[in-house]
């Protein structure tokens, strides 16, 4: 999947969570994509968040530690 | 005669509440009991009693002029209407003496001097209150010398100037001025059910006449629903396919396969052959009533494009191979393996068709999840109400409508926010400017002045005519207005919802920056006006609010849902009769198929496929493990094709190539597929990148129930055998067994057995209960055998409800100095989302291309004149159409329709989408409107490509 359609749309989440604390917001980003992302996107969200991508919103970036990455298939 | 079309009961006038007081009266000898306000004529019907009559029939109020049904009544002078007379206690009725029938047989001889004698050749043979009438009284003589007449042609070898000759303009029904008795059955029905009010009598007594104030029916305001000729008691107004078939020997109640409403038809038949649709007056959701496409519009069931053989190809560039079904499913089923051994389970997924009944889509869902071992299913809801389901789910718990369609009645201010229910939801339309006749407010929140602003007896209050894209802006100003002035329903939040979270919210909206004056600039709606709204609904004792996907068709659509249910919660507007949240759902089983699991990240039920019980329920149904990740939406299905993880798509019912946004990319992502089967009623758009093509069958020819906009389960029955040869269950439990299952259902009643078996919500469901009831809504359980008309009446779903921050954070999609006008998309009345249907029907005479309407203004600047084909541009593609100037649209401001393959609207839409959800932003478009010369290159393209994809070799001897 793109890299910028991929951040583009966990921007969006994060921005829809922005009224929130920082933790929250975290919090709150990687529970939408727990639950609403399948694996392959989570991890390429993943990759995207630990190769620096720039013009991640800060609340992805953090959300990073709770996302949960894909299972070995 | 009349058993000969099993007609409905007809008790003359309409029903009156139960609630009210109850009189006692006594009809010839017979004691009757019924509420006040019943008039004589029901109560005796209501006893088994019929009083001839002609002018009155029980979906009309009484109007007393036919006096036909005159009765005589003990202690009252002369001999009274019985439609028009309210019963009273201890009234002694008489139906039947020597005075009355000699009377009735006077009007009735006055009648047939001006009506044609040719009922043996007459389309009402049969079916003609007249005719029933007539032997009813016993008329055996008429002694009235011809004279002047409307019924002959030529009186004494001249033109008579009395006769107007047959009105067959209308594609559907015929209007023969010679055989009208002026009952006005039909003025009233336009006006009382319909609401149209495009009929009229005109000319006074001999002279009258029914007029639609038009050269003909076509060029009036008729929107041909059929109210008229269902209520016509002779063959005035008469369906053409009578005329030209004759009439139904027997009648099927199902549901209609258009929109959510789900309305109740009677399918009357002959043989194996449809006659005619009838609206169903026990129908609960239309009570009887039906529009242009219900009622008319199933011709597309017989239409030659049908395909009726499966086809496959090796490559979407050969030409189709017609083959056995054995061979197109085997073919699909190794496809499908094949692709799962090289690039993992999780490669293909499928579509559950929102067009299909809640057992098909069960079906295609347990495939995919079950057979094909991944979460990869998703259905049209991803691109409608998709954000519906996650803002309902959030704040109530539960993603559905709050109400019944009844509950209209009870309103009394309503809330129309992006919908345009005379065009989308006609029926419910009828029903709630029914209520708002009867003197309830109404406020419109739409970037366009549709229909509801303003029509005959139709003004909203407050037209809030928002610019596209700032519906949460203006929600959450609404909401500030609320809290800042005092008009919080405090005992209702305080009891009902989550206090922390109120508090937060109201601390939130109660911002300055969220005042209507603050956000004036940005929405173009006028504070002041945003006011009156807000306090007019907050003030309104019952409050209604009822949306559309100008809701959710915005990146910020789950926000705009949620910003809605925290109104309802603020304002008490939840738990009762005539209030409520109601999305109206676009296709007739959309709810259904949300309802059956058709989520990537949701088993039926809404329970979500990491909660392990509601696995484990399934796992133990099933047999077999299930995946506990969310699978891939739609969108993410088309963007990981296009890199190459994502190869093989079942979609059944849903024309994705045409119906989604920005056509290109779900072309490309189409084209890099191994393997896509469609499985539809013709070779529609998609079918043009299809290896597969499965023919599917009509509503007419398959048993099931589809679930509307109120979560009613409305049966659909067979009426016919599968053209095909395969009911669409019947070919999703064969695919699954080719592909190693063992499936053995006979009856989708079955289907709905393990439905119930699996999920809570459907607990109580079996077609028995359905058979009695008629329809049921869900949920249905132990502690609502009956179904739920209102929910959230003690709690909320979810217990408390909870109130959502709704920050309004613009979509990308910007004006400027390119683009600068905004697009914004909606529907027809005569057509219906992407056309497949409609347009094989003679609903073109109403609409046979996609319009673009612009500003007068905007039209002048660029030189573009009525009807002038203009180049209609955005960032994603560009398309061509035909212009009309139109002052419903605001300056900067356009709007199409996406009902026909040629037009690629959605060429021009982006991929842009809704935060929670990825409902793509289909409302909000930057464009560039220019004249154009001829169509655009895509258009072309596009047209030489559907033409090669529907090549079919000629079967192999």
């Amino acid at each position: 999947m793109s890299p910028e359609k991929l951040a583009r749309m966990a921007n969006q989440i994060a921005a829809a969570f922005g009224h929130r604390p920082d933790d929250e917001a975290a919090a709150a980003v990687a529970a939408h994509v727990n639950d609403f992302w399948d694996p392959r996107m989570r991890a390429e969200l993943l990759e995207l968040i630990a190769g620096g991508a720039s013009g991640l919103h800060p609340a992805v970036r953090d959300a990073a530690a709770a996302i949960r990455p894909a299972a070995a298939d | 005669m009349k058993d000969f079309v099993l007609p409905e009961a007809d008790f003359g006038t309409p029903a009156r509440a139960a609630a009210a007081a109850t009189v006692t009266l006594s009809i010839d000898g017979q004691v009757v009991r019924v509420p006040e306000g019943t008039s004589v004529m029901r109560a005796a019907a209501e006893a088994g009693i019929s009083v001839p009559k002609l002018c009155a029939t029980d979906s009309l109020e009484a109007f007393g002029s036919c006096r036909l049904c005159l009765v005589e009544i003990e202690g009252r002078r002369g001999t009274p209407a019985s439609c028009t007379t309210p019963v009273a206690d201890g009234m002694v009725v008489r139906t039947e003496t020597d005075r009355l029938a000699k009377l009735r047989r006077g009007v009735m001889e006055l009648y047939i001097s001006d009506h044609p004698l040719d009922c043996l050749t007459c389309a009402a043979n049969g079916d003609c209150e007249l005719q029933d009438m007539a032997g009813r009284v016993g008329l055996r003589k008429v002694r009235y010398a011809p004279g002047a007449n409307h019924v002959d042609a030529e009186t004494q070898g001249a033109a008579n100037p009395l006769h107007v000759p047959v009105d067959a303009s209308n594609p559907y029904f015929s209007y023969d001025p010679s055989k009208c008795i002026l009952c006005s059955r039909c003025v009233r029905a336009c006006e009382e059910v319909q609401g149209t009010f495009a009929l009229t009598v005109a000319g006074r007594g001999f002279e009258g006449r029914i007029s639609a104030a038009a050269p003909d029916f076509m060029t009036s305001d008729c929107v041909s629903c059929g109210a008229c000729v269902q209520a016509c008691p002779t063959a005035t107004l008469q369906e053409k396919t009578v005329i030209e078939q004759g009439l139904p020997d027997r009648a099927v109640v199902t549901t209609c396969a258009y929109c959510g409403v789900g309305c109740s038809f009677r399918a009357e038949m002959q043989g194996e052959t449809l006659v005619r649709m009838v609206p169903w007056k026990g129908g609960k959701a239309n009570r009887g009533h039906s529009c242009v496409k219900g009622r008319f519009a199933w011709g597309y069931a017989s239409h030659p494009d049908r395909i009726l053989t499966p086809m496959v190809r090796a490559r979407i560039d050969d030409p189709w191979c017609e083959v056995s079904w054995e061979e197109a499913l085997a073919f699909t089923a190794s496809r499908f393996r094949a692709i799962q051994a090289a690039h993992g389970k999780g490669a293909i997924g499928g579509i559950t068709s929102s067009r299909c009944t809640n057992e098909e889509t069960f079906l295609v869902q347990k495939l995919i999840r079950a057979v094909f071992g991944t979460n990869n299913v998703d259905t049209c809801a991803r691109v409608c109400h998709a954000p519906t389901g996650y803002g309902l789910k959030t704040t109530f718990g539960t993603s559905a409508g709050t109400q019944d369609f009844d509950s209209v009645a009870a309103a009394d201010v309503v809330v129309v926010i992006g919908a345009s229910p005379t065009d989308g939801h006609p029926v419910f339309a009828s029903r709630l400017k029914k209520r708002l006749r009867a003197g309830a407010t109404l406020i419109v929140i739409d970037p366009r002045r549709t229909d509801m602003v303003k029509s005959p007896h139709i003004r909203a209050a407050h037209h809030l005519a928002l610019r596209p894209g700032t519906n949460v802006a203006v929600l959450t100003a609404m909401a500030h207005v609320i809290v800042t002035e005092g008009l919080v329903d405090a005992g209702f939040v305080a009891e009902r919802c989550e206090a922390d979270a109120y508090a937060d919210w109201a601390d939130f909206v109660a911002e300055p920056r969220h005042a209507p004056e603050a956000v004036e600039r940005l929405t173009g709606v006028p504070a002041a006006e945003l006011r009156a709204a807000a306090r007019a609904y907050a003030t309104g004792v019952n409050g209604a609010i009822y949306y559309g996907l100008g809701v959710t068709e915005h990146s910020q659509g789950s926000t705009a849902v949620m910003a809605i249910a925290n109104l309802a919660m603020a304002t008490g507007n939840i738990g009762r009769p005539g209030v409520g949240v109601n999305p109206l759902r676009g296709q007739n089983n959309v709810q259904g198929s949300c309802d059956m699991g058709s989520f990537p990240h949701e088993l039926p039920g809404y329970r979500h496929v990491g909660d392990a019980a509601a696995r484990a329920a399934f796992e133990t149904a099933w047999g077999v493990p299930l995946d506990a990740e969310p699978g891939l939406r739609l969108p993410n299905m088309l963007d990981a094709a296009l890199d190459g993880s994502f190869r093989g798509l079942y979609l059944q019912g849903q024309d994705l190539l045409q119906s989604d946004p920005d056509t290109r990319h779900v072309a490309a992502a189409l084209a890099a597929m191994d393997c896509v089967v469609v499985q539809d009623l013709f070779l529609n758009e998609t079918a043009s990148y299809a290896h597969v093509f499965l023919p599917g069958a009509t509503f007419l020819e398959k048993d099931g129930t589809f679930t509307n906009a109120e979560r009613r389960i409305n049966r659909v029955r067979r009426v016919m055998a599968p053209r095909a040869g395969l009911a669409d269950w019947q070919v999703t439990q064969r695919l699954a067994n080719a592909m190693g299952a063992d499936w053995a259902y006979e009856h989708p009643a079955q289907i709905m057995e393990e439905i119930a078996a699996t999920t809570p919500a459907f607990a109580g469901v079996t077609y028995d209960l359905l058979e009695r009831e008629g329809s049921v809504q869900w949920p249905c359980t132990d502690s609502a055998p009956g179904g739920t008309p209102v929910m959230h009446a003690g709690e909320f779903v979810r217990g408390k409800g909870r109130f959502v921050i709704t920050d309004y954070i613009p979509t990308e999609e910007r004006t400027g100095p390119r683009f600068p006008m905004l697009l914004t998309t909606g529907r027809i009345l005569s057509q219906y989302n992407v056309g497949a249907q409609t347009r094989r029907t003679a609903n073109v005479a109403w609409h046979d291309e996609d319009l673009l309407e612009i500003h007068p203004h905007d039209a002048e600047q660029r030189g573009i004149a009525e009807y002038d084909l203009v180049r209609l541009a955005s960032r994603s593609g560009e398309t061509t159409l035909r212009a009309t100037l139109s002052e419903r649209v605001a300056q900067g401001v356009v709007y199409t329709t996406f009902h026909h393959p040629g037009t690629q609207a959605n060429v021009v839409t982006t991929d842009l989408s809704d935060w929670a959800t990825n409902c793509p932003e289909y409302k909000v478009t930057a464009v560039q409107v220019s004249r154009a010369n001829g169509p655009s290159d895509w258009q072309d393209e596009a047209q030489a490509r559907a033409r090669a994809g529907r090549r079919v070799l000629p079967a192999a001897e």
